[in-house]
């Protein structure tokens, strides 16, 4: 509570609005070490990093609407663009909003916690992804741009296919986005482990922090292999190693499988604050405490620790045997429980609740929908004899955008509406923030749905053009596209009403629903929260 | 855990966790020589054994070995295996050629990848001697004929995997050598016996 913040004689003795007024544009922005700032930071430069892909992804929906080269004037032109548009979602859109956005936000409200452990290494963490982004963009359009997909598969990815320095700049720039996210991911286990408030066990810790907890472990164990494999990728390219160059004894097969092993986890990586955040808004609408709290937790924890010994999944296709083929498989589909243990305990949240249908309730319910629906497809992947069939069609596309661009994104927008009140103190436009709900749901299923038929079909990924026989579905995954990216444009709106919004909000503008230490809190926090420790009962 | 803040335990945490990010890169580095020992002792990816030890005996049963021959494109030499097939006893020692010829003008080294098909063949298909070992030269216009014997392991009958195999195709694809395409010099992993498939 307010009287909490102001108290005198505590912690470090300043009076917020005080404080705020010291600071120049520069020492508040630039050298920032205030997570609620650096949180502000992360938001905003995911939302410009999601542009940004989703510009491309409208070009090359255009040059997808019909047969024949329309947009791009080359095949390696389209490589180009699909990599920095795979590259450009996952590591500066999904990523900085859920994680360092959210997380920066709300790991410290939630666990009533001054900041983070290290205020000044998360300052570093944030600026790191700045020139990270800088050289992704001069991957795209230096010479003719890198062009191996985000997977940077050799040897597509070594020097004699993409020569030129551009794809050097991806590969550093995954570098620099790596190590942001690792001292982030230390910075969270940190704060998570030393600074939680007197009496908030691990387990009554809000389900976010759990998510963001085992989020920064698969952080940790998996961004150093990815950097071990472009490290290795780098030397071959510009040093004359053989790491993955047969003809010097190197072998191919080893980067795929550094690769997804790094890659897999990825994928919770981005999933898993999502759960997170569906997890608190379902029990805030519903106003009930969420279902299975500890199977919900340890849910999440199982994901993860499966989570690194599935990656050969990707790789069914890549000469392995019967035997292998059965464990990846059956690994794969051992995922499935855990997630379903989530998807029944959000919907056993629902049931008998006082549910409540605002905005952000709607994104998280749409969110089960697309996820499980992506889920199903998923556990259909995992059988290694259909998936010598789909691999690499559309199939795949459709799945993986099911549970990341249309489950991730909407998280993302979940957590936006159901948190922006608390963030700014204004209140967004409730009919507004339904329109962008229904125009997105409505835009992206229409892209992606009709790509389970395109890849049954055959039609394969990463190529320029298509014969006329999938035009049709095409055309439809076309215009959906085009209503999502307007609903992009409607959200951008949304934003410009909710900042000019002259509502001000209380404390806990949700009600007796909302329960976590965030909401003890004014809308906006002072600059400085629990100088005096909340204690758990 | 649930007491106020411990700021001197921070720094303790962190440096685990630094040591933790050291470990995973350095397993990373690891993968490299551990992936190639694991395909030599599993057989993993069709990977045959290398070994100068004589067979355990022949039994009266035989398969038949396929040959096969691949060039890089980067490769200008024609390469073609001399027989197309023998059949020969489990246990046996059998020895082929492979043809190749030099046709630029040029001296060309070469080295070539090999692996056997099906991959679960791998751990029983045992080459005693093979130019595959080692890089090979050829002179300008030189024709070679390249050896190899291989014996094939009869416990492959004991594998409930391998037992109905009749056929193992043996597949070489000849890269030009790292130094020859006057690329830099290969790093030091690059070995002479390493050229795993």
């Amino acid at each position: 509570m307010s009287a909490q913040d102001h108290a005198a004689g505590h912690g470090h003795g300043h009076d917020d609005h005080h404080h705020h007024a010291e600071l120049s544009f520069a020492q508040r922005w630039l050298f920032s070490t205030n997570h609620k700032d650096i949180g502000t930071l992360y938001i905003i430069f995911g939302l410009i990093g999601g542009i940004c892909g989703l510009i491309i992804s409208v070009l090359m929906r255009m040059e997808l609407q019909s047969p024949g080269m329309q947009v791009f004037s080359s095949g390696q032109a389209w490589n180009a663009a699909i990599t920095s548009h795979g590259l450009l979602m996952i590591f500066f859109s999904v990523m900085p909003v859920l994680i360092g956005g959210f997380g920066n936000w709300f790991i410290p409200l939630m666990i009533g916690a001054p900041d983070m452990a290290f205020p000044r290494l998360n300052n570093i963490s944030f600026w790191l992804l700045v020139p990270a982004f800088a050289l992704i963009m001069a991957g795209q359009f230096v010479g003719s741009g890198a062009g191996p997909g985000w997977t940077l598969y050799p040897p597509l990815s070594n020097a004699t296919y993409q020569s030129g320095p551009a794809l050097d700049f991806v590969l550093f720039a995954l570098h620099l986005a790596g190590i942001s996210s690792l001292l982030g991911a230390i910075n969270f286990i940190t704060t998570i482990f030393n600074m939680r408030a007197p009496g908030m066990t691990l387990h009554k810790m809000p389900l976010f922090i759990w998510a963001m907890l085992v989020t920064a472990f698969l952080l940790l164990l998996s961004v150093p292999v990815l950097a071990g494999a472009i490290t290795m990728l780098i030397t071959d390219r510009n040093f004359g190693t053989a790491f993955f160059e047969p003809s010097g004894g190197g072998d191919p097969v080893l980067f795929q499988h550094l690769f997804w092993f790094f890659g897999h986890p990825e994928v919770y990586i981005m999933i898993l604050p999502a759960f997170g955040v569906i997890s608190h808004i379902i029990s805030t609408f519903s106003r009930k405490p969420v279902f299975g709290y500890l199977g919900m937790a340890y849910a999440m924890v199982a994901i993860g620790v499966v989570g690194f010994v599935v990656w050969a999944h990707h790789m069914f296709i890549s000469g392995m045997d019967v035997d292998t083929r059965a464990y990846f498989m059956a690994a794969t589909m051992i995922i499935a429980v855990p997630t379903g243990i989530k998807i029944f305990s959000w919907i056993a949240t629902m049931w008998g609740g006082s549910i409540e249908m605002k905005t952000p309730m709607l994104w998280a319910v749409g969110f089960i929908f697309v996820f499980t629906l992506g889920g199903v497809t998923g556990v259909v992947l995992a059988n290694a004899g259909i998936d010598q069939y789909v691999h690499n069609t559309y199939y795949v596309i459709a799945h993986f955008h099911y549970v990341l661009s249309l489950g991730a994104v909407f998280g993302i927008f979940a957590g936006f509406y159901y948190w922006i009140g608390k963030m700014s103190g204004r209140q967004y436009p409730e009919q507004l923030g339904k329109l962008h709900f229904w125009m997105t749901f409505v835009g992206v299923n229409l892209t992606f749905f009709p790509m389970h038929f395109l890849g049954l079909a055959g039609m394969p990924r990463r190529y320029v053009d298509y014969p006329d026989a999938f035009a049709g579905w095409n055309m439809v995954a076309s215009i959906g596209a085009y209503i999502g990216a307007a609903s992009m444009v409607l959200f951008l709106y949304v934003i410009y009403r909710t900042f000019t919004s002259k509502e001000r909000l209380a404390d806990n503008y949700w009600g007796e629903g909302a329960t976590t230490l965030e909401w003890t809190q004014s809308s906006p926090p002072a600059f400085h929260t629990y100088e005096v420790l909340p204690r758990i009962r | 855990m649930a007491s106020a803040p411990r700021k001197g335990n921070n720094k303790l945490v962190a440096f685990t966790l630094v040591g933790v990010i050291g470990g995973m890169l350095g397993l990373s580095f690891a993968a490299v020589p551990l992936y190639r020992i694991f395909c030599q002792i599993t057989g993993y990816g069709g990977t045959p054994r290398i070994d100068a030890g004589a067979s355990p005996g022949v039994v009266d049963r035989t398969i038949t070995i396929r040959f096969n021959a691949d060039v890089h494109s980067g490769m200008p030499w024609k390469f073609a295996p001399v027989q197309k097939e023998v059949t020969l006893r489990l246990g046996e020692e059998a020895v082929a050629f492979y043809a190749a010829r030099n046709p630029t003008d040029r001296a060309i080294t070469g080295v070539s990848t090999y692996n056997v098909t099906p991959d679960k063949a791998g751990r029983y298909f045992h080459k005693t001697a093979c130019f595959c070992f080692d890089e090979q030269t050829l002179t300008p216009g030189q024709d070679m004929s390249f050896p190899l014997s291989f014996w094939v392991d009869p416990a492959i009958l004991n594998d409930p995997d391998t037992r109905n195999l009749r056929t193992i195709t043996l597949s070489y694809t000849f890269f030009r050598s790292l130094d020859d395409a006057s690329m830099a010099n290969a790093g030091p992993h690059v070995g002479r016996k390493q050229a795993t498939p």
